[in-house]
């Protein structure tokens, strides 16, 4: 691990930055619901914020993700506009898919965020896709599939693991083990680990703490170079700890008391935070400077949504096919 | 391509004759051949792996590459994921399916993710994908291998499907599919594979939507699809010989099915008969019959009649095979009910 590359001071503050915008909006989400402004069905991505953070700054706008129902914090660190999400989950004509996709389904092709999906384990057959397309063209982009622990248990994962090694496809597959598949413990549910199930593929299966942005970055730079240079694809399990519920109002009893305090005393964010301050990549008046730019940026996202228009019921006859139905 | 290639479609478009799996492979080279974004992959699809298992792919792969033409590892999922995802990024894949009992597998892809990513994206992509898969009884297959299955299809929004019946159609059908900026459900009857007829002209469209009548009368409209206009087509001669003036139409798309035609038909000729292999409960016939009702309730002489298969598994010996599915006999019978009544 030591000879694995470090972030730069600016991709140090930009990982931050990602998982501090992360944060914040999973914040204002569960206080914009508890208020009754808004009605949605929340996935909560608190505490998993440093995976996408630390992988998208290896990525471009010309690369490609497929996220889950959970999956703001992936949306978010690609690059997803803010009103454009808020619009989109409030339901509004002015957010990214008109308000006809709603939390699971937010799509923004213009930063590569091409699917987002309500199902668990669908991401992956998908990724191929988009991933195959860059094989034939040529054109150097990889494709990354987020999924979940739960997502390792279904039958799309061995299919889609086992094409895309064998087709050496550009296509990174992120699994993002919080514990917890729904209501149900990760050890509960599979005896090994989701990493080494990679060797029956016969692709590299890496296991990291997903809570450290360093090896986070390494581990992801290692297989965006491999995908790009047509070595073909790479499962990370990225450990991590799903802060809350399955769902928004999931009163989550299910969850060890003692383990989840654990996680939360362990908060990568702040953690993060005061690391970038003891080594003296940024000060706290910087941190702070930016973390209220992202609260001014997230109220301005809050009302331009609320303040937006629904769709009009035509919307029912548009976009089922390229022509309006009758 | 030369004369040791017996499949090349510059062969077949210029012969009289051709069957509808030549048509399938003739509209699938043409489009490859015009745009390099046309690909296709499945099971055993390349010429190593024979080109499809009833070879309806032969000549594909070496004609356009391996990498335009994959065999895959029997992964239904994996098959329509990697469709889906490559037709957003400006793509037109030709998934196969193999046998649409095998659509089973992938109901998730074809149905959460194929149907919906244009409405749930608010039309910010879209997946221009063909799913080709053949099914059809009559080669003793049993429960598992011949199931008509269109109307799951049909049900859901954002999905068309078609089914031709002749060379020219599947050429014509093939081409529109693949053409068609939406997903398309190619459905294939596997024991008419090899039946001759009319050659296609190469480049022959035939809209989706748009069904085909085959033979026009007065008496009585008998709607059908695949196979059945096989079954159909005798019907409408026996039928002519005992004074009833039977009108067919080859409906061609299941979803969105030709309305107008359907209807200005039955409205001429006051009785409907919707002929259909897969069972008759839920089936594309209530369907039809339903709008039917809706369109020319009081106009009709007869209630409208269904005949679709027998609602159990498809049987494996012989005689249940046979009797499963309308026979001509059938047809007869229910248009001369109707006629009557």
């Amino acid at each position: 691990m030591s000879n694995r590359a470090t972030p730069d001071a600016a991709t140090q503050l930009e990982i931050y930055r990602r998982m501090a915008l992360i944060k914040a909006n999973d914040e204002r989400s569960r206080k914009v619901i508890m208020n009754g402004r808004l009605v949605m069905p929340y996935y909560s991505p608190r505490g998993q914020e440093v995976i996408p953070s630390a992988i998208s700054v290896n990525l471009t706008d010309e690369d490609y993700i497929c996220t889950i129902y959970r999956g703001s914090h992936d949306q978010l660190a690609k690059g997803l506009p803010l009103k454009d999400l808020w619009a989109e989950v409030a339901g509004r004509t002015t957010g990214t898919c008109k308000g006809k996709g709603g939390p699971m389904h937010v799509t923004y092709p213009a930063k590569g965020i091409m699917v987002t999906t309500g199902i668990v384990g669908s991401t992956m057959p998908i990724a191929n896709g988009l991933a195959w397309g860059s094989q034939l063209r040529g054109d150097g982009r990889v494709t990354v599939a987020s999924f979940g622990d739960g997502a390792a248990n279904i039958g799309a994962f061995h299919e889609s693991l086992n094409l895309a090694a064998v087709w050496k496809l550009p296509v990174i597959f992120v699994c993002q083990n919080n514990e917890w598949g729904e209501h149900t413990a990760y050890d509960k549910t599979s005896n090994v680990k989701v990493a080494d199930r990679a060797a029956a593929y016969g692709m590299p299966g890496v296991r990291v703490d997903g809570n450290d942005p360093f090896e986070m970055y390494a581990v992801a730079q290692e297989a965006i170079a491999r995908a790009r240079a047509g070595e073909g694809p790479t499962l990370i399990e990225a450990m991590t700890y799903r802060f809350f519920g399955h769902v928004f109002g999931d009163a989550d009893a299910y969850m060890d008391k003692a383990r989840k305090a654990d996680a939360m005393a362990n908060d990568p964010v702040p953690r993060f935070r005061a690391q970038l301050i003891e080594t003296g990549i940024a000060t706290e008046e910087q941190l702070a400077e930016m973390e209220a730019a992202i609260e001014k940026e997230i109220d301005e996202a809050v009302e331009f949504a609320l303040a937006s228009d629904f769709p009009v019921v035509e919307e029912l006859k548009r976009d089922v096919f390229a022509e309006e139905m009758a | 391509m030369n004369a040791e290639t017996p499949m090349a479609p510059a062969n077949i478009v210029k012969a009289a004759k051709a069957n509808i799996l030549q048509g399938i492979n003739a509209a699938i080279a043409d489009a490859m051949e015009e745009d390099e974004n046309v690909i296709a992959l499945g099971e055993d699809l390349a010429d190593p792996e024979e080109g499809g298992v009833c070879g309806v792919t032969k000549g594909l792969s070496s004609r356009f590459g391996e990498h335009r033409v994959r065999s895959t590892p029997i992964s239904e999922q994996a098959i329509i994921g990697a469709a889906i995802g490559a037709s957003l990024v400006g793509f037109k894949p030709i998934a196969e399916i193999m046998l649409m009992n095998f659509t089973t597998v992938a109901m998730d892809m074809i149905v959460n993710h194929a149907a919906k990513l244009r409405f749930m994206s608010g039309g910010q992509t879209h997946v221009p994908i063909v799913i080709r898969t053949m099914t059809g009884t009559g080669f003793a297959s049993g429960g598992q291998h011949c199931d008509y299955l269109e109307a799951w299809f049909a049900h859901t929004a954002g999905i068309k499907v078609v089914a031709p019946s002749s060379p020219k159609d599947a050429y014509g059908l093939m081409r529109s599919a693949i053409d068609d900026p939406d997903p398309v459900l190619f459905i294939e009857n596997l024991p008419t594979y090899w039946s001759p007829a009319e050659a296609p002209e190469k480049g022959h469209r035939v809209p989706i939507g748009k069904a085909n009548v085959l033979s026009e009368g007065s008496d009585v409209t008998i709607i059908a699809y695949a196979r059945m206009i096989q079954e159909a087509m005798p019907a409408v001669a026996k039928l002519k010989e005992a004074g009833i003036s039977a009108e067919l139409i080859d409906l061609r798309t299941i979803a969105p099915w030709d309305r107008e035609t359907v209807v200005k038909s039955v409205a001429r000729t006051g009785r409907a008969i919707i002929v259909h292999e897969a069972v008759t409960p839920f089936g594309a016939g209530a369907e039809i019959a339903a709008v039917l009702n809706e369109e020319l309730f009081g106009r009709l002489k007869a209630p409208v009649r269904r005949l679709g298969g027998a609602f159990c598994p498809v049987p494996f010996s012989k005689p249940l095979e046979t009797a499963f599915a309308p026979q001509t006999a059938d047809i007869v019978a229910a248009a001369e009910a109707l006629v009557k009544s």
